[in-house]
């Protein structure tokens, strides 16, 4: 009996060891895949001809105020994004769950489309938008307008960011609400005395919170890293800025991707830690 | 089967876990979805501190009439008063009703005493109360120290006892079950159906069960109403229920029962089987031919050959009963269920002593006879 169990064993070993040789072997092409630029990058940005290792440019960058504006624009804009983008999406994903079931294929072709769609089209019917700007300069709309455009906080790349995170947030929320029996854990609460409002606070949004962080990291990660949409409507986000100083001090646009890769990984981070702690011991029921 | 139902309250009620009950009445309700009727006009009368248990097959209308007692469902029409009250325009959460669901319901984002104690964090009850009302609820419903664990970590059995504490934390005036032991295996389910009865009468709670179990709902209700087709066939005690059911379906619905070729015979009697039998209730006139009800413990079944079909009955009914042929026998225990062609080609089941069975084997000749009488007679269609 025994020599029965331990034989497979024995003979499964190599095959086991040579499946962990392959996975290894591909993680390391895929690490070095990442690495090697990273690295390239690094050294890139720390080497100098005349001085050796420096970490010059990186002090630079940390001391420009290029970088600072630029950098502290793209953060309120991806939060500003990300807001917006729930507040729309929560509330819709919600009642069409529970309610509107037969719109479900309705709203996930309409939160589809930003995907289809190339950001240049987006922004060139956004722009024709905007040049309408001239013809109401008597109107009351006139200051709407000035306050989409405004240079320290353009709005419209919030409205259209927003638009373009639909398709992150409806793939993470879909997943979220198909992980949990809602209609059911609704019903608990309405039972048990919870109002509409209470109930979105206490149960659904607590147990569809990796959902919402992983849509909120997914939107944030696009919108630090837009670029076509600023740069056509005339913003300096960080995107923008990097390009703007590569062209003439390639070294400090290069330090500046690198601590932008520090920065959202950072924030990923954050907000993972965010998702887990009780939403992630208390996602699984048992069936 | 089981048919002894509790009607009087056993033990006194702790006096401050007991929420009491209020009266139920359904009148006429109607609930279409397109071209579906779910309800077709339920009527039903629950009194304070009963418990009725909604039977009938899927599809019926059961969780429809209970999700439109919990407010999670409007009526087309009819009325709903709850301690003669009407309700039907009041909102799911200001109904004070307690809801056990088929599926696992807790929230998963929180403890066992979280999810008890949540009805009372909404009625913006101090913490100190919730927690205490929180411990003394699972103490209840037999989980003490398993306050601290997830959904996730507890059984399927646990986590509707919780989802049972989590009901009746609110003191609720009615509480509502649909089908809340139906995901369980069958040893908890057994369990736990004779706790949430104990609990039931304890806190002296009215109390709606849903379940397409008969079984389930003769073991634990004070009457069990039968639906059909989003209608009431009956509402009754068990015992009633299953001696004298109102219609054929009914009597088939609960129980076992033989469907046998019959014709009536004079002052309300029937032939079936070889013997004349005394009919009670509504019977057709005599020379009809009927459909006879008969329970399988209420055939007897002998040994050797007997009567032959159309065989001379005397005058007190007695007869040579019919032949027939053990086709398959089920040994259930204590008693044997026996499946069985007559002579004249019509199909019986028999339960008898499993001690008497030992020599009816398939295949085997026997006579059968009844020894009680019909539960209904049927005309023939
Ligand atoms: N929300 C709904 N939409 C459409 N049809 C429904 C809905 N709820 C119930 N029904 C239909 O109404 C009938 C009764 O359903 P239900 O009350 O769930 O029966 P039961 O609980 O007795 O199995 C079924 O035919 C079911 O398909
Ligand atoms: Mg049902």
């Amino acid at each position: 009996m025994a020599g029965l169990t331990v034989t497979p064993a024995r003979r499964a070993r190599p095959a086991r060891r040579k499946r962990s040789y392959g996975s290894a072997l591909v993680l390391l092409l895929a690490g070095l895949y990442f690495l090697v630029p990273v690295a390239a990058s690094l050294w890139f940005t720390v080497d100098d001809p005349a001085k050796g290792v420096t970490l010059d440019a990186y002090a630079k960058g940390l001391g420009d105020d290029g970088m600072a504006t630029s950098l502290g624009l793209s953060l309120r804009l991806g939060l500003a994004t990300v807001a917006l983008g729930l507040l729309l999406m929560v509330p819709t994903m919600v009642v069409v769950t529970l309610r509107l079931p037969k719109l479900r294929r309705v709203v996930e072709v309409l939160c589809m489309v930003p995907l289809i769609v190339p950001p240049v089209a987006l922004v060139a019917g956004v722009s024709t938008v905007l040049s309408w700007q001239q013809d109401l300069a008597d109107t009351p709309l006139w200051g709407t307008f000035q306050v989409l455009v405004n240079k320290n906080f353009p709005l419209v790349l919030v409205l259209v960011y927003t638009v373009m995170s639909l398709p992150f947030l409806y793939r993470s929320l879909d997943a979220g609400l198909r992980a949990v029996d809602l209609a059911t854990l609704v019903e608990a609460s309405r039972s048990l005395g919870a109002s509409r409002l209470a109930t979105l606070w206490r149960v659904v949004v607590p147990n569809l919170r990796p959902a919402l962080v992983s849509g909120a990291v997914l939107s944030l990660a696009m919108v630090l890293g837009e670029y076509t949409v600023a740069t056509v409507l005339g913003f300096e986000p960080f995107s923008v800025w990097m390009v703007h100083v590569g062209e003439y001090e390639a070294q400090l646009s290069v330090a500046a991707a690198m601590l932008s890769l520090l920065i959202t990984w950072g924030l990923l981070l954050l907000l993972t830690n965010l998702a887990g702690g009780r939403a992630r011991k208390g996602r699984k029921t048992t069936a | 089967m089981t048919t002894t139902a509790t009607t009087a309250h056993q033990s006194p009620p702790a006096a401050e876990t007991r929420s009491g009950g209020v009266g139920l009445r359904l009148g006429g309700l109607r609930r279409t979805f397109g071209t579906t009727t779910a309800l077709d006009g339920l009527d039903l009368d629950i009194a304070p501190g009963e418990l009725v248990a909604l039977l009938g097959p899927s599809g019926c209308g059961k969780t429809t009439a209970l999700r439109i007692i919990a407010g999670f469902e409007t009526a087309d029409a009819g009325e709903l008063l709850m301690g003669g009250e009407d309700v039907t325009a009041t909102p799911a959460n200001r109904r004070d009703i307690g809801m056990v669901f088929q599926s696992y319901s807790l929230f998963p984002n929180m403890t066992a005493a979280e999810n008890v104690a949540y009805g009372l964090r909404v009625r913006k009850a101090p913490k100190a109360e919730r927690a205490e009302r929180a411990a003394e609820l699972l103490e209840l419903v037999g989980l003490p120290g398993r306050d601290k664990h997830y959904p996730h970590q507890l059984s399927g059995g646990q986590q509707q006892r919780v989802a049972l504490a989590r009901a009746l934390a609110i003191r609720p005036r009615v509480l509502l079950l649909d089908e809340p032991l139906s995901a369980l295996d069958a040893k908890v389910r057994l369990q736990l159906r004779e706790e949430i009865r104990r609990l039931q009468l304890e806190l002296g709670i009215t109390t709606v069960f849903v379940t397409h179990d008969q079984e389930e709902a003769l073991s634990m209700a004070d009457r069990v109403a039968v639906m059909k087709d989003g209608r009431l066939e009956q509402c009754a005690p068990p015992s009633e229920l299953y001696e004298r059911p109102a219609t054929p379906f009914v009597a088939e619905f609960v129980g076992t029962m033989n469907r046998l070729p019959g014709v009536m015979g004079d002052e309300r009697t029937v032939e079936v089987l070889g013997q004349r039998l005394p009919v009670h209730g509504d019977c057709p006139d005599a020379g009809h031919a009927v459909e006879v009800l008969l329970r399988p413990e209420s055939l007897r079944v002998s040994a050797g050959e007997g009567g032959k079909p159309g065989a001379a009955v005397t005058a007190d009914g007695a007869g040579p009963g019919e032949a027939a042929t053990v086709r398959v026998a089920t040994f259930l225990g204590g008693t044997t269920r026996l499946h069985l062609t007559t002579a004249s080609g019509a199909e019986a089941k028999a339960d008898l002593p499993s001690w008497e069975a030992g020599s009816l084997t398939p295949g085997s000749r026997c006579t059968l006879t009844p020894h009680d009488h019909p539960v209904l007679v049927e005309e023939t269609a």
